[in-house]
């Protein structure tokens, strides 16, 4: 990439809204695997005649959206028809919202410490999901398509973003904290392999210092964090490398090929700017009082950052655990569970170290959520609680979580049973650690001779015999101690 | 209201409609009198009345969100003029992709 050369990206996401029925009508949502054209009706497939009708929790998320987002929420917002030909779209238009959307002019924090920036977000509207196109190919060579509207009319948002962001990696963390944020306020499932969160991205280049924008080109259907990234960063190569080489930037719709790894002009919308809004009349306006406003902000959970900061203020959780745990609202809801069954008498730093350590490395093993473990909270707790209070050490309490991990069952019970309680009774140790030192004579040789480090050994064969159970640190006493006295026992050399 | 044949050509376009140079003279006249029609309206004095999308005094018509059934597959594609399995079947229309 040319480094005279500044990119200025902004995007547009579209997110389908956690509803169970359509946006104007009540045909359900759960069309996943369902066989086409099963779960429409005269409404979403644009009969003549027909009147839609307002989901209102779609509203809700939206407002809820629009809040976390940090938006104002417009007291009054308005439907209107957007009209292009495609079979996707059986009304011929496409409902949605254009000079009064619900929210606008808000902002999203990405980035941490000295990188943190403040992402402009210009709107965030309402609108209805189009149907699905299959292009096939006849045996006679003529194209045609299969139309099926299962997805017509799901609740969607758009979502844009000010031009403001100015690296393809700070397009993918803008994503993917936006996707975060409606996962954690149960707005969107934001799965975008099933197309639930989708984006495209507006790239212009222009040299720096200079003030004016660049002509802009829209790349569509971004559809995985790989494919945003890759196809900024090739967009901008190519349009730094057109301005070097004296060239001028089509203004352009193109599309991204994953194969090849270019971006491709598409055929454009020869009447991209003609869409012909105007306001849906069958839809009377929407209103937001004050009072509903706060009403749903009192509703809103508590978002990713604030979680985070509270983890760390609150618990003392380290800045790293603390990112981890937030991440998704069902880790850090985890969390906060096997706190209440610990209670206070556990520092919460080492409930988190068993979540992101242990426990994790499990789960993304075998690529499980969290919320489908055997792992409860209160085991994971209760597991914790043992190794805080020295009954088995983290050694042996690894080997107990995977045990209870592959088949659930009680912790204690697991560890009692195959003898992995921690050993931490001197009585118990001291002859191990004599038989030990009696069958490792040349170590002990070397100790008494300056080599210090010769411990770890002779610590490792006590481990070794006790099956990793011993207390580490009852154990190396007991060895200093015993290191320490004459060497009376044992055979005398001749 | 005086419609040039290209305004014509490009409202064809945008309706997808292809018409002969006689049928774009027959719109030019017949849409110009329509538009005449409706401006009739602006010469009424409009100062005192509040610009609305609504003839009804209606806002917050809203629905809650329960499922109900949808229509079968049969009734729903009872009048598609082409159908294959459970899907319309239509021309490909490129250049439009979404």
């Amino acid at each position: 990439m040319d480094a005279q050369y500044e990119p200025v990206i902004g995007l547009e996401v579209h997110a389908q809204l956690l509803t169970r029925s359509k946006m104007f009508c009540r045909c359900g949502t759960t069309y996943a695997g369902a066989a086409a054209n099963t779960h429409i009706c005269s409404v979403c497939a644009g009969f003549p005649g027909v009147l839609p009708v307002i989901n209102e929790h779609a509203v809700e998320l939206a407002i809820r959206v629009g809040l976390a987002l940090n938006c104002d929420i417009a007291e009054t917002s308005r439907f209107d028809r957007k009209h292009y030909p495609y079979p996707d779209l059986p009304k011929g238009y496409q409902v949605s919202q254009y000079d009064l959307p619900l929210a606008s002019r808000g902002y999203v924090t990405v980035g941490n410490g000295d990188d943190c920036q403040q992402i402009g977000i210009v709107r965030v509207h309402m609108e209805e999901d189009t149907g699905r196109l299959l292009h096939r190919t006849a045996a006679d060579g003529t194209v045609y398509s299969l139309v099926d509207l299962n997805r017509s009319g799901v609740p969607l948002l758009e979502i844009v973003s000010e031009p403001e962001i100015h690296s393809a990696a700070r397009a993918r963390e803008y994503v993917m904290k936006l996707r975060q944020i409606l996962r954690y306020i149960g707005a969107s499932s934001g799965n975008m392999e099933e197309g639930a969160l989708r984006c495209d991205a507006n790239v212009s280049v222009r040299p720096v210092g200079e003030q004016t924008l660049g002509a802009k080109v829209e790349i569509k259907n971004l559809n995985s964090f790989r494919m945003i990234d890759r196809a900024i960063q090739h967009e901008i190569g190519r349009q730094s490398q057109a301005l070097a080489n004296g060239g001028r930037i089509e203004q352009e719709t193109r599309g991204w090929d994953e194969a090849a790894g270019i971006t491709l002009a598409q055929r454009t919308k020869e009447y991209a700017s003609d869409y012909r809004y105007f306001p849906e009349p069958d839809l009377p306006p929407l209103t937001v009082s004050e009072d509903r406003r706060k009403a749903v902000l009192g509703r809103l959970a508590e978002l990713p950052d604030a979680r985070r900061a509270r983890f760390i203020s609150q618990y003392g959780v380290t800045a790293d655990d603390a990112s981890v745990l937030t991440t998704a609202r069902e880790t850090a809801d985890y969390f906060e569970a096997v706190l209440t069954h610990l209670g206070e008498r556990v520092p919460a730093r080492l409930a988190a170290s068993w979540v992101t350590g242990e426990l994790f490395r499990l789960l993304n093993r075998d690529s499980l959520p969290i919320t489908e473990t055997r792992v409860t909270p209160e085991l994971l707790a209760e597991l914790v609680g043992m190794v805080h209070t020295g009954e088995v050490n983290r050694g042996s309490g690894r080997m107990v979580l995977e045990e209870f991990y592959e088949t659930g069952g009680s912790p204690r019970a697991i560890a009692t049973e195959r003898g992995l309680m921690q050993i931490s009774d001197t009585d118990t140790l001291t002859p191990v650690v004599r038989t030990v030192l009696d069958n490792h004579e040349r170590a002990v040789a070397e100790f008494r001779g300056g080599k210090q480090q010769v411990i770890g050994f002779l610590l490792g064969q006590v481990m070794k015999q006790t099956r990793g159970t011993a207390d580490s640190g009852t154990v190396r006493t007991l060895l200093l101690r015993e290191l320490s006295e004459e060497p009376t026992k044992g055979p005398v050399p001749h | 209201m005086e419609l040039t044949l290209e305004d014509v050509r490009h409202i064809a376009t945008l309706a997808r409609i292809g018409l002969t140079t006689q049928e774009m003279e027959t719109m030019r006249g017949q849409l110009g009198d329509i538009l005449a029609h409706v401006s009739q309206l602006n010469e009424l004095d409009t100062e005192a009345i509040p610009p609305t999308a609504q003839v009804l005094a209606l806002q917050d018509v809203l629905a809650a969100d329960e499922p109900r059934p949808s229509y079968s597959v049969d009734a729903m594609l009872a009048n598609a003029p082409e159908r294959e399995g459970n899907y319309f079947r239509t021309k490909a229309v490129l250049g439009y992709e979404t």
